[in-house]
């Protein structure tokens, strides 16, 4: 197995940059500034029962939601931008410069339509993550082979059939680069909706606990956050490999 | 030619008068490839094409297709006039195309399930015919996986599926090395007498034309309006070292002198 050894260089600096963080935090000895990591650690322990219970599902479903929502709405966006120019020439170049107004600077804006409701952060998620799901997917969908487009034809293939056997295919790939790009900016989504109002949720527990002087209970949801990040980036490379098996093979 | 009323002299693919242009988008005039050219190919006949790059070839091809529609003229494939000629024939294109993503034998089944046939289905009648054309245990094999030559067999089983009786195979062989092009010009012939199908054949070889076909088209002058025709005098089951005869030796030096006439003008 490569992959053990392959992560080995990167777990060294980890380590090594923890044990200085360590060291300099004892050095320092400020714990409401700059908490050693052992200091997180137990934090996180002791804080467990609501960091565990109530503010990491808090999160979690906002994120998922939040995901799904990206994904039906981005990929359907890309299907139909793909079937029709003429809505390609309406829609693209105003999802391009929706990305040019600071997502995170409106979101005060949905605290007042939505209220301290889980939607305020699911709208500020959704808003991140659409945004490289359907772009990605588009240019899958534009990626076909025209040759291989008219093979297809010549074989009697019809709109259908070129979309199903050679689209999507085409556009897989490109898809699930999006969606790695999407679930770690969701994490941030997430957090930032939950700055802005929430009752619950890690963000929410990170900023309250700022307030307090409190700086290892500051790190601990965030421990938690990179973790969300991390393992469902993990999962969608699960998925990827599987259904590219073919990629897999070189 | 007299109607003879023989199986032989079945007419498959025909041309009447066929005029064809490439419209050019940027300056608005057309470029003529074929001008009221007549095409005559028989049941069971291996035609070759020869001709330099940019001669209309291709565009032949994707005007039997379907591809293309003419401008002028008519074209009938197993003498009828389809509305949509797309599904029609058999084409095997120049690069393998294979799908990436789809295994050996669900790229051969391709033109079955476009057809709408069953996968199921689809597969028992690929794995014996893989056999057939040495692509044994390869079925779950990638594209990628495989040499060019198999890959060019996995291509052209895909265009037999096509079950059609007309053939076009556009310079199939011309990305092998010389080696498994002689293997595969071998192997294309037996598999040509054994599944009594037309082929129409498109190559810059000329020996590779003199070996398989039964006539050659030379493709020359722009825009084209007639075709030369050279019979290729050999009996078959051809052996390679039958290109070693004076008559065909003969014949390859007015191909060649032919061709090169064509490319000074």
């Amino acid at each position: 197995m490569t992959s053990g050894k392959g992560i080995l260089p990167a777990a060294l600096l980890i380590a090594a940059f923890l044990i200085i963080w360590e060291a300099a935090a004892r050095g320092v000895n400020m714990m409401f500034i700059l908490p050693p990591p052992t200091g997180i650690l137990s934090k996180l322990w002791q804080l467990k029962e609501p960091l565990f219970f109530e503010h990491l599902p808090a999160t979690l479903s906002i994120i998922v939601i939040g995901l799904a929502i990206s994904v039906i709405l981005g990929v359907g966006i890309a299907v139909w931008m793909s079937i029709s120019p003429s809505v390609e020439k309406a829609i693209y170049p105003i999802i391009i410069s929706s990305q040019m107004i600071p997502i995170i600077a409106l979101a005060p804006i949905f605290v007042l339509w939505f209220g301290y409701s889980i939607w305020s952060k699911v709208v500020v998620t959704v808003l991140i993550t659409f945004f490289p799901i359907t772009v990605n997917t588009f240019d899958g969908l534009k990626s076909g082979s025209k040759e291989l487009k008219e093979l297809l034809l010549t074989m009697g293939a019809g709109k259908k059939e070129i979309f199903f056997k050679l689209l999507i295919p085409s556009a897989l790939p490109h898809f699930y680069s999006g969606l790695k790009v999407a679930v770690t900016l969701s994490v941030i989504g997430a957090a930032i909706g939950e700055w802005l109002g929430a009752q619950a949720g890690l963000g929410y527990f990170s900023r309250r606990m700022m307030t307090q002087f409190d700086g290892a209970a500051v790190f601990a949801p965030i421990v938690l956050l990179s973790a969300i990040g991390i393992v469902l980036f993990i999962l969608v490379k699960c998925i990827e490999n599987r259904s590219l098996k073919w990629r897999k093979i070189e | 030619m007299s109607k003879c009323g023989l199986e032989m002299n079945k007419r498959v693919l025909e041309f009447q008068e066929v005029t064809f242009s490439y419209k050019e988008k940027k300056q608005g005039h057309s470029v003529p490839v074929l001008d009221s050219l007549n095409i005559h190919i028989y049941d069971r006949e291996f035609i070759t094409i020869v001709g330099a790059s940019g001669s209309g070839k291709s565009t032949l091809f994707r005007l039997i297709t379907g591809l293309e529609e003419p401008a002028k003229g008519q074209i009938f494939i197993n003498g009828q006039v389809h509305e949509s000629r797309l599904g029609q024939t058999g084409y095997m294109p120049q690069h393998d195309l294979l799908m990436p993503w789809r295994t050996i034998s669900e790229n051969a089944a391709l033109p079955l399930e476009v057809k709408g046939g069953h996968k199921e289905e689809a597969r028992k009648k690929i794995l014996p015919l893989l056999k057939e054309f040495g692509l044994e245990g390869m079925e779950n094999r990638f594209p990628h996986e495989l040499s060019g030559g198999m890959r060019q067999r996995v291509s052209f089983l895909r265009t037999v599926l096509s079950g059609s009786n007309v053939l076009l195979l556009d310079e199939p062989f011309s990305a092998l090395d010389a080696i498994t092009r002689l293997s595969m010009q071998e192997w294309l012939m037996t598999q040509w007498e054994k599944r009594k199908t037309t082929i129409v054949f498109i190559t810059h070889d000329v020996n590779e034309a003199l070996f398989l076909s039964d006539r050659i088209f030379i493709f020359s002058e722009k825009p084209v309006c007639s075709l030369q025709e050279v019979k290729v005098p050999l009996p078959r089951p051809r052996k390679l070292t039958d290109l070693n005869r004076p008559a065909i030796l003969e014949l390859k030096e007015d191909l060649l002198e032919k061709l090169r006439g064509k490319v000074k003008t």
